[in-house]
């Protein structure tokens, strides 16, 4: 009886503790993101220069939109490619 | 209505320093004559681009920030678009918490050389002291 109650594990289970995700505009209270600021841009895009989702960088809607349209600008006045190969 | 716009324009590196000039002021005597008000100006100088422009891999960059009716713009759009000197331009209107952000950053900038003058000053400041109980 006893040890049909005890489960037991050859390799210890992995907890995953999810951190909560939060935008970083509403925490910090940043109310404008300025296109011509490229190395802060540079963390919303991946390697290839696309666009990151919302569900990996936690930004909000309203400010994902934001994001986008400064990268979009930056990328304009070649402040940032449209397309590159290991931009980190 | 009058609102406050920043316009970036990128003339070619192929320009002498004193044709960058001439550019720069056409398109401040342009704004000022059409009734704006420039409130801020910067000069970035000479960039490498993201990417070739015309085959060019640098640039020089220019922002003016200035107050104006919103019929200038389209005035000073088709002025950028005749003009070869340039490889891109882009003009933004500025909402209040840009406008914000803007001044913030100028004064911001005023403040780290105002330290960095106080700073400068501490330093010296002992040396002299010292160098009178010498």
């Amino acid at each position: 009886m006893a040890n049909e109650t005890e489960i037991k594990y050859l390799t210890p289970i992995t907890v995953e503790t999810q951190r909560k995700k939060y935008c970083r505009f509403k925490k910090s209270g940043i109310k404008y993101i300025d296109y011509k600021d490229a190395d802060f841009l540079l963390k919303f895009v991946n390697e290839q220069g696309k666009l990151l989702p919302r569900r990996l960088t936690g930004t909000s809607n309203k400010y994902q939109k934001k994001v986008a349209q400064a990268v979009k600008r930056a990328r304009h006045l070649a402040l940032m490619p449209y397309v590159a190969d290991l931009l980190k | 209505m009058v609102r406050q716009y920043e316009t970036v324009f990128i003339m070619t590196p192929v320009l002498s320093e004193q044709q960058i000039k001439e550019t720069v002021q056409k398109y401040q005597s342009l704004l000022t004559e059409s009734g704006a008000e420039i409130v801020y100006e910067n000069n970035w100088g000479m960039r490498k681009l993201a990417y070739p422009i015309q085959k060019k891999s640098t640039g020089f960059y220019y922002l003016i920030e200035f107050k104006a009716e919103g019929e200038l713009i389209a005035k000073l759009e088709t002025t950028y678009k005749r003009d070869e000197k340039l490889l891109r331009f882009l003009t933004v209107s500025l909402d209040k918490h840009a406008i914000a952000y803007n001044e913030k950053k100028r004064s911001g900038g005023m403040r780290k050389q105002q330290e960095a003058a106080m700073a400068k000053q501490e330093i010296v400041k002992p040396k002299s002291q010292e160098e009178a109980e010498n």
